[in-house]
C-alpha cells in the first residue's frame, strides 16, 4: 500500500484554533491531576515544619518519662504508641476472624443470589460513621460486653475503644480478603474437586494458601486504618488530655489518634500562639500527626505491594 | 465379594460442616453488630422523637436538654457538603479524565497514581492537621480583614473534607472511566473527534452513573467524618449563637456538623445529652448516611446490571 500523496494547497493538520483549545484543555486537566501532588506537599511540609520546632523547643528526655501530660511538658510517646498498640491488637483480634469467615463463606460457599443481597449490607456497614460507632462502644459495648469479662472496669477503657475499632474495620478485612479469595482461578478450584477433595479442605489448603498475600494485605490495611482510627478512641477510651503509662486493656488510656483529638480540643491551643508549654502542646499535635502518617504509610506501601503481588500472579 | 465400589453413599462431612457454621457465625456476627447498634440507638433516641415532635430537628442548639435542637447542626453538615460537592468533584473528574485519557505511563503519571493511593490511605485526623495548618492558619489569619477563610471557619473544614475525600472521588471515577468500552472511543476519533470532544461527548456521559456513585460514597464518607472538623475547629460548646446571615458570613463564620454535635453531647455529664439525644442526633446522622450509602449502591448495581446485560 502506498501512501496517497496530499495534493498541494490542502492541510491535513486541523484547524490551529482547534489545537490550541485542545492544549489547553489538556493542561487544564494535567494541572487539576498535579493538584494530588500537592496535597500531598501541603500535608509533608505542614507537618514536618511544626513538627521540628515541637522537637527544638522540648527537652527530648521529656518524649521517655511517666506519662503523657502535654500542659505539662511530659510528651511521653511510650504512653500513647503502647496505648495504640493495645487498641490495635483488639480491634485484629475482632476483625481478622469475623473479616476472613464472611469473606471465605461470601466467596465460596454463598450462591450469587446471597452475595448479591450480603455484599451491599456489608460495604453499608463499612459506611457507618466512626462516631457512630464510638457511641455505642460506650453505650453498648463498654457494659455490656467489657464489664461482662472484667466487672469492676471502668466505662472509658482501651478494650471497648479496641472492640469498637474491631466492628469498625471487619468490613475491610471481608471486602479486600473477599476481592483475593475470588482471584484464584477457578481451574484450582475445579482440579481439587477433580481430586475428589471436599469443599472445606479446598477453601482451607488450595485456596486460602493461593490467595494468601492478598490476605495478609487486608490484615495490613485494616491495622493501619486501626492505628488512624480516631473518634472511637476519642470518647471510649477516656483520652482526657493526659494520660499515666499503662498496659492494661482494661483501664482507661491514651493513643496517638485521641490525644490529638484532646489537644486541639483544648480551645487555647487550636489558634495556636500562647507561650511555652501551651505552644509546645499545640506543636507536639503536628509531631505525633507526622509519626501518624509514617506509620499508616509504610503499612500502607506494604499492603499495597501484597495486594499487587496477587494481580500480578493471576 | 465386595468388589464393586461403594458410590453414592454420603458420609457426613463434620469438618466441613463445623466450619460452614463457623464462618456463617462469622458473617452473622457482623451483622449482628450492625443490628444491636441500630436496636440500642433506636431505643435511647426514638423518644426524643416522639416526645418532641419535629421539635428536635428545627431546634437550635441549647444548653438545656429540652430545648436542644439539631437544625444548626444540620444546616452545617449540608453546607460542608455543598463545599465538598462543590471542589472534590470537578478536581476529581478532571484528575481521573488525565490520568485515564491523556496520560501517557510516564513517570509523572506513576508518581501521580501512586500518591493517590497513598492519600487515600492517610487517617483523617491527618487531614484535619493540613486544614489546621493551610486553611485555618495560613489562610486564615495571615491575610488582612480575617483572611480567605475567616480562620476557624465551615469554609476551612469543607475545604479540609474535600480534599480528604479527594482521592476517594478519583479512584472511583478513575474506574467507571476505564470500564467505558474503547469501541467508544474509536468511533469518536474515527469520526474525526479530537481528545476533548471524545471525553466530554461519549466517555463521560457513559461513565456517569459510576462517577456519580463514587461522588455519592465519598459525600457519605464526608458527612460522617468528625476528626477533622475538631481539628479545624467546629464549634464544640452546647450552644452556637444563631443569627441570620448571608451565605458568605455563614461560610467564614462559627459552625457545627451532625458528627461534632454527637461529640459533644454524648461527652456532656448531663444523662439527657449523654443518651437520649446524642441517639437522636445518630439517628438523624445514620439516616442521612445511610441513605446516601444506599442510593450509590443501588446506582452501581443497576448500572453494572446493563452493562453486563
Amino acid at each position: 500500500m502506498t501512501a496517497v500523496p496530499v495534493p498541494p494547497g490542502i492541510s491535513l493538520t486541523g484547524d490551529p484554533r482547534r489545537h490550541r483549545r485542545e492544549r489547553r484543555i489538556r493542561r487544564a486537566f494535567l494541572a487539576a491531576a498535579c493538584s494530588s501532588i500537592a496535597v500531598s506537599i501541603a500535608i509533608v511540609l505542614s507537618l514536618t515544619g511544626e513538627a521540628l520546632s515541637f522537637l527544638r523547643s522540648i527537652d527530648l528526655s521529656s518524649l521517655w518519662s511517666s506519662g503523657w501530660f502535654p500542659r505539662r511538658g511530659q510528651f511521653d510517646l511510650r504512653t500513647l504508641f503502647v496505648g495504640s498498640l493495645i487498641v490495635t491488637g483488639v480491634a485484629m483480634l475482632i476483625a481478622a476472624p469475623l473479616g476472613l469467615g464472611a469473606a471465605v463463606f461470601l466467596s465460596e460457599y454463598a450462591s450469587a443470589r446471597v452475595r448479591r443481597v450480603v455484599k451491599p449490607m456489608l460495604e453499608i456497614l463499612a459506611g457507618i460513621p466512626s462516631i457512630v460507632v464510638a457511641y455505642f462502644a460506650i453505650s453498648w459495648i463498654s457494659p455490656e460486653v467489657v464489664r461482662r469479662i472484667r466487672p469492676e472496669a471502668p466505662l472509658f477503657t482501651l478494650m471497648a475503644a479496641g472492640l469498637g475499632v474491631g466492628i469498625l474495620v471487619t468490613p475491610l478485612v471481608a471486602s479486600v480478603t473477599e476481592d483475593a479469595l475470588r482471584a484464584v482461578p477457578a481451574s484450582l478450584r475445579e482440579a481439587s474437586y477433580g481430586l475428589g477433595a471436599r469443599r472445606v479442605q479446598t477453601s482451607i489448603r488450595v485456596i486460602f494458601p493461593a490467595a494468601v498475600s492478598g490476605i495478609v494485605a487486608s490484615l495490613i490495611l485494616a491495622a493501619s486504618r486501626a492505628i488512624g482510627e480516631t473518634m472511637v478512641v476519642a470518647l471510649a477510651a477516656g483520652g482526657s488530655g493526659n494520660s499515666v503509662f499503662t498496659t492494661d486493656p482494661f483501664r482507661p488510656g491514651q493513643t496517638v489518634t485521641a490525644a490529638m483529638i484532646s489537644i486541639a480540643q483544648g480551645t487555647d491551643q487550636v489558634a495556636g500562639g500562647g507561650g511555652g508549654a501551651a505552644n509546645a502542646a499545640y506543636q507536639s499535635l503536628f509531631f505525633l500527626g507526622l509519626l501518624l502518617f509514617l506509620v499508616t504509610m509504610g503499612l500502607n506501601y506494604i499492603g499495597d505491594r501484597f495486594v499487587r503481588r496477587v494481580r500480578e500472579r493471576y | 465379594m465386595e468388589a464393586t465400589p461403594r458410590i453414592g453413599r454420603r458420609r457426613t462431612d463434620w469438618w466441613g460442616v463445623l466450619f460452614l457454621a463457623a464462618i456463617v457465625f462469622c458473617l452473622v456476627a457482623c451483622f449482628a453488630f450492625l443490628l444491636t447498634l441500630l436496636g440500642d440507638v433506636i431505643r435511647t433516641g426514638a423518644p426524643v422523637f416522639r416526645e418532641r415532635a419535629g421539635d428536635f430537628l428545627t431546634g437550635n442548639l441549647a444548653t438545656r436538654p429540652e430545648q436542644a435542637g439539631v437544625a444548626q447542626a444540620i444546616r452545617g453538615s449540608l453546607l460542608l457538603a455543598a463545599v465538598v460537592v462543590v471542589i472534590a468533584f470537578p478536581l476529581g473528574v478532571a484528575t481521573a479524565v488525565y490520568l485515564e485519557e491523556y496520560a501517557a505511563d510516564t513517570r509523572l503519571t506513576r508518581i501521580i497514581t501512586l500518591n493517590i493511593r497513598n492519600l487515600a490511605g492517610v487517617p483523617s485526623v491527618v487531614y484535619g492537621l493540613l486544614g489546621l495548618a493551610v486553611f485555618v492558619q495560613a489562610l486564615g489569619t495571615d491575610l488582612a480583614g480575617g483572611g480567605l477563610t475567616g480562620g476557624r471557619s465551615l469554609l476551612a473544614g469543607g475545604l479540609t473534607l474535600a480534599i480528604l475525600v479527594l482521592p476517594i472521588v478519583i479512584i472511583t471515577a478513575s474506574e467507571a472511566i476505564r470500564a467505558v468500552p474503547a469501541n467508544l472511543r474509536e468511533a469518536g476519533y474515527g469520526l474525526g473527534a479530537t481528545r476533548s470532544e471524545v471525553v466530554r461527548t461519549l466517555v463521560l456521559p457513559s461513565a456517569a452513573p459510576g462517577v456519580l456513585t463514587g461522588t455519592v460514597l465519598s459525600l457519605a464518607r464526608a458527612l460522617g467524618e468528625t476528626a477533622p472538623l475538631i481539628l479545624t475547629g467546629a464549634v464544640l460548646t452546647t450552644y452556637m449563637s444563631s443569627r441570620p446571615v448571608g451565605l458568605v458570613e455563614q461560610m467564614r463564620g462559627d459552625y457545627t456538623a451532625l458528627p461534632v454535635v454527637i461529640y459533644t453531647w454524648a461527652r456532656q455529664a448531663k444523662p439527657a445529652f449523654k443518651t437520649e439525644l446524642a441517639s437522636a442526633a445518630i439517628l438523624v446522622l445514620l439516616a442521612i448516611t445511610v441513605l446516601c450509602n444506599l442510593g450509590a449502591v443501588l446506582l452501581r448495581n443497576r448500572y453494572e446490571r446493563r452493562r453486563s446485560g
